[in-house]
């Protein structure tokens, strides 16, 4: 029953948030504080957005671009888990290989991804890798860390435990680390998703030709920023979309086990 | 076989400047087959014992050999029954006693049979395929034990393994045991709070002092048993009225008692 109550409740005051940052919005352009060129009503954007559901524009509709940035960014995000996730483990549990790759790793995850677009462009030009390797280098980090927290923090007892019942480390790894670090992973998944998705669009908007980055730099080009604000609105859109799915696996997941909260 | 034997066993731990003496001098063997329950204060390290001989740490000085080996690491020769049980909250009741024998192992169809029957010694056949957190803390318990005793161990080391239950389920848990033990006779270390539990499970009963922890006294109570007849009752209770138990008891009581005395003082 409460929390029914409660749900209702941020349903309420989400939407009021909501309306009240669209009118504030719609207040600034209509109101000509700000010139429409600079800043498009709410309903302009929204025109637009519909427009471009099914009308080409840079070479393409707004879900084609989209299909294409998702495409890039399902490789790079898995490309990131399925590299990341064994590694972090690994190091949680090798300790020598903790010692050996944690340095450069820390070194490494505080350059910002965009900054390997020069490399991304000169290795592999307009091709898929650019964008990929970009993603990657966002959406990387927290699979390692997060698998790596996991693996750390598991309760020394049921490690314990596997050791008494004679466990080799392999066995270890994948059916007592893995398990015990699932939740921790999942929300490195997310962490990762959301960068890896922000990286994305950084990446296209110099280094591709589809895709919506490059939808926005086109619109930009052409002065018309209902398309840029449009392609705003899908990388929201899909970001959040990315995350409520993600969030769902926790909670599914998290129910599996009776850690319901 | 299964021979356990401390060797002037002392366990420091903190640093070298403030160092903290947990075990010193502890002597004490434990023959093949034999029940040994080890009672004394809280804090007085018999944990730090049961994990010495688990391989899940070291001695600062002295030896802890089993069959005149040092131990190095843990062997599923030496099962551990943890207090809080240790469970895997992701395996089934089936998987956490499966895991043991896969990593002997052990063939798929001879898994099935050997934790067949060990699930209807522990009166668990129905909760099979429930996760841990679907069961009591008697039953969890159950699995915890189950899980070490499919795998037949030499050595069963078990620390407080009732002292999360009910009185009632516990006395259950005590008489399987007993029934555990007679059926399948192991070298068992056993740790425990209530003195009744180990008067009524062990052959020996060690004493243990308060901080640095040593052994005070050893008891036996294997030959009063034999003695007394112990056996002929089905029931603990029955046995717990009788004078040779009382008496017993009362002994450990005391001596227990005045650690507390000197530990108060
Ligand atoms: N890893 C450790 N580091 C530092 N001190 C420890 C460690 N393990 C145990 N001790 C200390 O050693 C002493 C004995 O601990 P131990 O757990 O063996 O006691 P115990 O007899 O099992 O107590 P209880 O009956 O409360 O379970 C305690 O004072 C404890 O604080
Ligand atoms: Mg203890």
């Amino acid at each position: 029953m409460p929390k029914r109550i409660d749900f209702t409740r941020s349903l309420v005051l989400g939407l009021g948030g909501l309306i009240a940052f669209l009118g504030l919005w719609y207040g600034l352009s209509a109101s000509g504080i700000v010139p429409p060129l600079f800043l498009p009503t709410p309903f302009e954007v929204l025109d637009r957005f519909i427009d471009l559901l099914d009308r080409r524009f840079a070479g393409a509709t707004l879900p084609a671009h989209l299909a294409a940035s998702f495409e890039r960014f399902a490789y790079g995000f898995l490309l990131a888990a399925i590299v990341g996730i064994p590694l972090g483990l690994l190091m949680g549990w090798f300790r020598i290989l903790d010692e050996i790759v944690s340095p450069i790793f820390d070194g490494l995850r505080f350059i910002a991804p965009i900054a390997w677009v020069p490399f991304a462009a000169l290795w592999f030009g307009t091709g898929i890798g650019g964008p990929i390797l970009i993603i990657f280098a966002g959406a990387f980090p927290p699979c390692v860390i997060n698998a790596y927290r996991g693996a750390k923090f598991v309760d020394p007892r049921l490690i314990e435990a596997a050791n008494m019942l004679g466990t080799p480390n392999r066995r270890v790894i994948t059916e007592i680390l893995l398990p015990a670090s699932v939740p921790s992973i999942i929300s490195g998944l997310r962490v990762s998703a959301g960068l890896g998705w922000q990286s994305l669009v950084g990446a296209e908007l110099i280094v591709a030709s589809t895709g919506v980055g490059y939808m926005m730099v086109q619109g930009q080009a052409n002065l018309s920023t209902t398309t840029v604000m449009s392609g705003m609105i899908a990388i929201g859109l899909v970001g959040l979309a990315l995350d409520t799915a993600l969030r769902f696996a926790e909670r599914l997941i998290e129910r599996r086990r009776g850690m319901e909260t | 076989m299964g021979v356990i034997r401390f060797d002037n066993v002392g366990r420091v731990f903190g640093s070298k400047a403030k160092p903290f003496v947990a075990l010193k001098d502890i002597n004490l063997e434990v023959s093949n087959k034999e029940f040994v329950a080890i009672v004394g204060p809280s804090g007085c390290g018999k944990t730090t014992c049961l994990r010495l001989v688990a391989g899940f740490d070291f001695p600062s000085s002295g030896r802890v050999l089993v069959d005149e080996t040092e131990i190095r690491r843990p062997r599923p020769e030496r099962a551990v029954v943890f207090q809080q049980f240790a469970l895997f909250p992701w395996k089934t009741v089936y998987a956490n006693i499966e895991l043991g024998l896969r990593n002997q192992n052990v063939a798929r169809a001879e898994r099935e049979d050997r934790i067949r029957q060990i699930l209807e010694l522990m009166n668990l056949e129905p909760y099979r395929d429930h996760f841990p957190h679907q069961l009591s803390g008697g039953m969890q318990q159950r699995v915890a034990i189950a899980r070490a005793y499919v795998l037949d161990p030499e050595v069963l080391l078990m620390d407080e393994p009732f002292g999360a239950l009910d009185a009632q389920t516990r006395v259950v848990m005590q008489e399987e045991l007993v029934r555990l033990a007679r059926r399948n006779p192991r070298t068992v270390l056993f740790i425990t709070h209530a003195v009744e539990e180990a008067v009524y499970l062990a052959d020996r009963v060690a004493i243990m002092t308060r901080a640095p922890g040593r052994i005070k006294e050893v008891l036996d109570v294997r030959s009063i048993r034999e003695a007394e007849k112990w056996d002929s009752y089905e029931k603990i209770e029955d046995v717990m009225d009788l004078e040779s138990f009382v008496h017993l008891r009362t002994h450990i009581w005391r001596s227990l008692r005045e650690e507390k005395a000197a530990a108060a003082a």
